[in-house]
């Protein structure tokens, strides 16, 4: 084993990111100078409202926003001390899918209709990680990782013959079958159903622990941050308003927006007689 | 997903009524030399514009009748007269696929006679041989046109829609160039652009080019517009942030979304070849004597003669093209019921 050189240095280190749209109508900051860091195993939270910029940051990383004039992305990513931003997309290749991952909010979109969830799955083993020589039995071991029933089986279906959390797992495991070193999590509950929406945040908690990867889970729901996440960073309207320990936050959020969003979370035994509205105009 | 196309066309009565007809001229085409009793270029100059030979049955066999000229284009079946049909007869030499040789032949008469079951044209060759042979050209020319043209459209149109910006609008300009000219002129104007006299084999290629590039751009105008929306599809986005390159999302993830559209619209679109091959030739700009195309044997039938004494048998390659057309229009419509569903009309 090497010694690891920086040991200081996070595996992901956003420093004064922007992300501006230019439209017909002018131009649109959508990500308006944020930093944030992400240590080797830890897990980052970023918690925000509809439109709050999170998608888009998540999508700058391996520059998948539109190329410029429609888009322009200023400032420094840097994933172990690289900047991402610089790179050219031959060179980002290398890191899409393999040292950084994601699986989105809608799985039966990802999934391409026309193939075998294994034949997906398999795709991925083969890009990055040509050395395996059985494909197959990786892709079962993968849907195995996952919790899927029957995976020697369950891989010969199409994605119209599993159900919605059964396709979750399916790009979950296909995001962790090249052992990426971080992985980008984009509201990955948010199309489910409430009871798979535990089942899978229980499974990406097990196998972050199992895998010791960083993860980046972007939700605009606190409840399923807390014992998820060991640190958040809240967003509104492309700025960072509130970051810390995810305990702190919780217990004594500071932001008017943060307080807001965290009334929001439904209690059990706390009967409510009408869902928590956040009042913008206090805001500003 | 491909084969299941066509297994589901087949289920319904007019989609297998198209595809056993198309089947059955395919065959025909592929097996033209051994079915042709005689060869394209065959002259008889003593018996131009025969009418077709009937048949009888006198000791036993099959046979056909013999006639007398009685004017230099009318002829009378002598009484009594016949000559035996000898089946899987030698005759012609071929190449069966163009590469086994073989001279049997599915019929023939004794020579000097003749059979002519579709009659004779201006020299005495037989329209029925001259039919199965200009079906290899006329039948695959559609073919091999709309592979290219489906090729090209898929290719421009889906780098058009997928990497947007100038690349988008240079070739959407392009297409809308092309598709201004209205299409007869444009296949015209080509054609003189090349020189005047080519040689046959060379003829057809260039037929095949000038149709394709004809044909390709409101594939690639359509492909574009399904590759800009399959572009915003989340697994197209999936497959990008695994760090697919451009040709593997193109090839496997725009392509076989794509694939019925570009099945149907070829199917619907071949007889356009057909039809183009035989303008073409018709207007003798295309496959030249003595090869045979179905063009161009109709454009024999331009002569007055024919109307005048009723040569009807110079009219059956127009008929050829008329099934074949129809065969592929009414397979294409199927086709596009079948992939889409919003367009089915009821059926059952
Ligand atoms: N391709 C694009 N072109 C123009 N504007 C865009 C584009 N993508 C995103 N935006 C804008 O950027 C802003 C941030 O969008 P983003 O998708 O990051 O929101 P989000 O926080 O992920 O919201 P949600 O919770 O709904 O997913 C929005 O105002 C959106 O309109
Ligand atoms: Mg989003």
């Amino acid at each position: 084993m090497k010694p690891e050189p920086a040991s200081s240095q996070p595996l992901l280190d956003v420093r004064n990111l922007e992300i501006t749209f230019h439209g017909r109508d002018g131009a649109m900051k959508a990500v308006d100078n944020i930093s944030f860091a992400i240590e080797k195993g830890e897990t980052l939270a970023v918690v925000g409202e509809s439109g709050s910029g999170k998608s888009v940051t998540a999508l700058a990383m391996t520059q998948l926003l539109p190329p410029p004039p429609v888009c322009r992305v200023g400032g420094n990513i840097f994933f172990e001390g690289l900047d991402l931003l610089q790179l050219r997309q031959r060179e980002l290749r290398r890191f899409r899918g393999k040292e950084i991952a994601y699986i989105f909010q809608e799985p039966s979109t990802s999934l391409n209709p026309v193939f075998t969830v294994g034949n997906q799955i398999a795709e991925a083993v083969k890009l990055h990680r040509p050395e395996v020589n059985d494909v197959t039995a990786e892709v079962i071991r993968a849907l195995d990782l996952v919790k899927i029933r029957d995976p020697d089986k369950r891989h010969k279906d199409y994605p119209h013959q599993l159900s919605g959390g059964m396709q979750q797992r399916v790009m979950i495991a296909m995001a962790l079958a090249c052992h990426p070193k971080l992985l980008v999590a984009d509201e990955p509950t948010t199309a489910l159903d409430v009871t798979i929406q535990a089942q899978i945040m229980d499974l990406l908690k097990e196998l972050k622990t199992k895998l010791g990867m960083s993860v980046l889970m972007i939700t605009h729901n606190f409840g399923i941050v807390n014992g998820f996440a060991e640190k958040v960073v809240v967003m509104f309207r492309g700025k960072i308003v509130e970051a810390g320990e995810t305990q702190s936050v919780l217990r004594n959020p500071q932001h008017p927006y943060t307080k807001a969003l965290i009334a929001c979370i439904p209690r059990l035994g706390v009967k409510q007689q009408r869902l928590t509205t956040i009042d913008y105009a206090t805001l500003g | 997903m491909k084969e299941n196309l066509f297994i589901q066309a087949a289920r319904r009565p007019l989609g297998l009524a198209a595809m056993i007809t198309l089947g059955v001229l395919y065959l025909v085409a592929i097996f033209a030399p051994f079915i042709a009793p005689y060869q394209t270029q065959t002259q008889q100059l003593q018996k131009t514009y025969h009418p077709p030979t009937g048949l009888t049955w006198q000791d036993g066999r099959l046979q056909v009748k013999v006639y007398e000229q009685v004017d230099p284009t009318v002829y009378e079946p002598i009484p009594g007269g016949a000559a035996p049909i000898r089946f899987f007869a030698r005759g012609f030499e071929y190449k069966i696929l163009g590469l086994i040789p073989w001279d049997r032949h599915l019929f023939l008469v004794e020579a000097p006679e003749r059979i002519y079951l579709l009659g004779s044209d201006s020299t005495g060759r037989d329209v029925f041989s001259r039919l199965l042979y200009g079906a290899q050209i006329s039948l695959s020319i559609g073919l091999i046109g709309i592979t290219i043209t489906m090729t090209f459209g898929f290719l421009i149109g889906s780098l058009a829609g997928y990497f947007g910006g100038w690349v988008d609008n240079a070739a959407m300009r392009l297409v809308e160039l092309l598709m201004a000219i209205p299409g007869l002129y444009l296949l015209l104007a080509l054609r003189s652009a090349f020189a005047a006299h080519v040689p046959s084999d060379q003829m057809y290629l260039l037929i095949v080019i000038i149709l394709a590039f004809i044909g390709w751009a409101a594939t690639a105008r359509i492909i574009r517009g399904m590759s800009l929306s399959l572009r915003q599809r989340q697994f197209v986005l999936a497959a990008e942030v695994l760090g697919q390159s451009t040709w593997k999302i193109l090839t496997r993830h725009i392509l076989p979304n794509t694939f019925s559209y570009l099945i149907v619209a070829a199917t619907l679109s071949i007889p356009a070849y057909i039809l183009g091959e035989a303008a073409l030739s018709f207007l003798g700009l295309g496959i030249q004597e003595p090869s045979a195309s179905w063009g161009l044997m109709l454009s024999q039938a331009q002569d007055s003669k024919v109307f005048m004494m009723n040569l009807w048998w110079l009219l059956i390659p127009g008929a050829a093209i008329f099934v074949t057309v129809i065969a592929y229009n009414v397979l294409g419509d199927v086709l596009r019921d079948i992939v889409d569903p919003k367009m089915k009309v009821q059926s059952r």
